[in-house]
């Protein structure tokens, strides 16, 4: 997915994520910020990578506030975020292998 | 060393000796008579002890370097003594002292950080220490550790002499120019002072400080005129909208009332819910839904409690007047509707903090306690408890009286969802042991109920629970589902310098706080 103009998803309530998506230079830049980052830092990490690799983001600035939320609702939030920077509607045909 | 709940404690941090904690109902008590520094006094008909400033009550204390002062902590958030006398004592260029007061509320503008970083306080020792100087203090803040104890402890510690207090300032919401005082009555009323008795009958000097000067002679008098040195009127004392609220409201969180529904329960299938039993339930969210809960279940069946124990709230004093409990006997009280309800009822009664909670006395009333409901910020595979430090390290309550009740009560149930936000609250390992898993009945989540095969009733407990049709789970079941959720934590850093001690009731070690590495 091309990243097109800024989009913005989620909330900065307790246990959900606010995820704002920017186009970018070539490259994927992630910016974490988490109340939970000593404990999972590495793993929220992970779990952002790999749902932009999944969409296809090749290039975009990703900067994630994190409220302590669960990997399901970061996966959701990164890839609604996605959608609305690229215009796309998400493919829910892939849903159910993603999710084995 | 290692101690009887596993935990890697030094032989000596400081000066500090490390006794280790080698069971809950292990520790023998001090076989010397009890300590106190209260000397005989002299007072005539013309005694003055008013004064209007606080630096001449600190002089008149005879307050210097390198003493320990004390405080309670029944205006809790809305305390605006400590900040004050702190500001005098730095005025008048003491430093050095040891900071001992029955917990830390978290104070801001003064903070306690910044008397500590000036050189005024240079030791602690407290129930808990939450906030902006629990946090600097987990930090390395201070150069020697921070000793912590449950409330049961500190009037053991000062009666063994473990705990010297020099000065005590014992705010009040009214008093008499001569030092009867209470907490009860005034535009700050915060209702028991509990935590002050064992202060006004075994510090060297009292200071009253208050804000409501009443007719003498101040009743009801929770402090006695005769061992008060000094009474200081001040303009304010308190913020009474910190105080107390009103009455502590309901939770609105469907997870947290179906936990506290579900302790609820628990207490109800138990055989020893009958008429004359005892309750502690204190004041998180789900412990005051958890009271509701049980009120509902003793109009239906018709049972009666003898007492409620410890900090109340205003529903237990609704229970009280619909007649479900006999005598409410307060340390602290949580509301105003709380605070207010000591003078107004005959059964409703102040209590000293030792009479509640310690352990090395010839009765604490939690020994009579039937239910102990528990908060608890984590609780691991072996029922340890954890309510000093969140997971990331950071300092997040006080000890209060957890341990104490948790040991005292037949039934003691630890009430927390699994998992808060991404953290899980049901672990292989707290990272604090406050409570040993030896005291701990049940555990009771939204994932389920798991209880305690080493604990004393385990058997009786599951045939009652079975009987009610309740399904059990283990606690390695809770565990997994809340690590299935989260994912696995990376642990914390720390290093080898002990920061915080951590006291059991009996003065011995159950646990020390290190160093966080940042």
């Amino acid at each position: 997915m091309e990243i097109r103009k800024a989009a913005v998803a989620g909330t900065m309530e307790s246990s959900d994520c606010m995820v704002t998506v920017r186009p970018g230079d070539g490259t994927v830049d992630i910016q974490l910020d988490s109340d939970v980052k000593v404990m999972f830092g590495q793993s929220i990490m992970e779990t952002i990578r790999e749902t932009l690799v999944s969409l296809g983001v090749t290039s975009a600035d990703v900067e994630v506030r994190d409220r302590g939320a669960l990997d399901c609702v970061i996966r959701a939030r990164v890839e609604c975020a996605v959608c609305r920077a690229s215009g796309e509607a998400f493919d829910w045909t892939k849903e159910a292998a993603y999710h084995g | 060393m290692i101690n009887a709940v596993g935990r890697e404690i030094p032989e000596k941090i400081g000066d500090y000796v490390v006794r280790p904690y080698t069971g809950a109902y292990d520790g023998a008590p001090s076989t010397t008579p009890v300590h106190s520094l209260r000397c005989a006094g002299k007072t005539t008909s013309d005694t003055q002890k008013l004064t209007y400033s606080l630096e001449d009550a600190i002089r008149r204390a005879g307050l210097t370097d390198g003493m320990t002062i004390s405080f309670h902590h029944s205006f809790r958030e809305g305390d605006k003594i400590i900040g004050q006398v702190l500001l005098a004592i730095r005025a008048l260029g003491i430093k050095d002292l040891k900071f001992a007061p029955s917990a830390v509320v978290n104070i801001k503008n003064p903070s306690i950080v910044d008397f500590v970083k000036d050189g005024t306080i240079t030791s602690i020792e407290a129930s808990g220490i939450r906030g902006e100087l629990g946090d600097a203090v987990l930090e390395g803040l201070m150069d020697q550790p921070v000793i912590l104890r449950p409330h049961g402890s500190r009037p053991r510690a000062i009666e063994a002499g473990e705990l010297k207090i020099d000065v005590a300032f014992i705010g009040a919401s009214a008093a008499d120019e001569y030092g009867n005082a209470t907490g009860q009555i005034g535009p700050n009323a915060c209702g028991a002072l509990g935590y002050s008795f064992i202060d006004a009958t075994s510090a060297a000097k009292v200071v009253v400080v208050t804000d409501y000067l009443v007719d003498y002679p101040c009743v009801p008098a929770s402090i006695s005129q005769q061992y008060v040195d000094v009474v200081c009127k001040v303009d304010e004392i308190g913020d009474p909208e910190k105080i107390g609220k009103g009455a502590t409201r309901m939770t609105k969180n469907p997870r947290d009332l179906m936990i506290a529904q579900r302790s609820a329960d628990v207490m109800a299938a138990s055989r020893r819910f009958k008429d004359g039993f005892g309750f502690q339930t204190g004041a998180g969210a789900i412990s005051i839904a958890c009271t509701n809960y049980l009120a509902k279940h003793m109009e239906e069946k018709g049972i009666k409690a003898s007492f409620a124990l410890g900090g109340m709230t205003a529903s237990i004093v609704e229970m009280y007047h619909k007649g479900l409990v006999r005598v409410l006997e307060c340390s602290q009280c949580f509301d105003s509707v709380a605070a207010r309800a000591i003078v107004e009822n005959a059964n409703i009664v102040e209590i000293d903090n030792a009479v509640y909670s310690n352990a090395h006395t010839k009765g604490a009333m939690l020994d009579k306690l039937t239910f102990g409901i528990l908060a608890a910020l984590e609780v691991d595979t072996d029922f340890n408890v954890n309510i000093l430090t969140g997971s990331s390290g950071e300092m997040m309550g006080g000890l209060g009286g957890g341990p104490d009740v948790s040991a005292g009560a037949d039934i003691s149930i630890v009430c927390l969802p699994i998992v808060r936000g991404r953290t899980p609250s049901v672990t292989k390992r707290v990272f604090t042991c406050c409570t040993p898993g030896e005291t701990v009945a049940a555990v009771v989540t939204e994932a389920g109920i798991a209880l305690n095969p080493r604990h004393r009733h385990y058997e009786e407990l599951k045939e009652d629970l079975t009987k009610a049709g309740m399904k059990l789970v283990t606690i390695e079941y809770l565990q997994k589902m809340a690590e299935s959720l989260t994912g696995v934590p990376q642990p914390i850093e720390t290093t080898d310098r002990v920061v915080c001690v951590v006291e059991y009731r009996d003065g011995s070690v159950i646990d020390v706080i290190r160093e966080i590495k940042k």
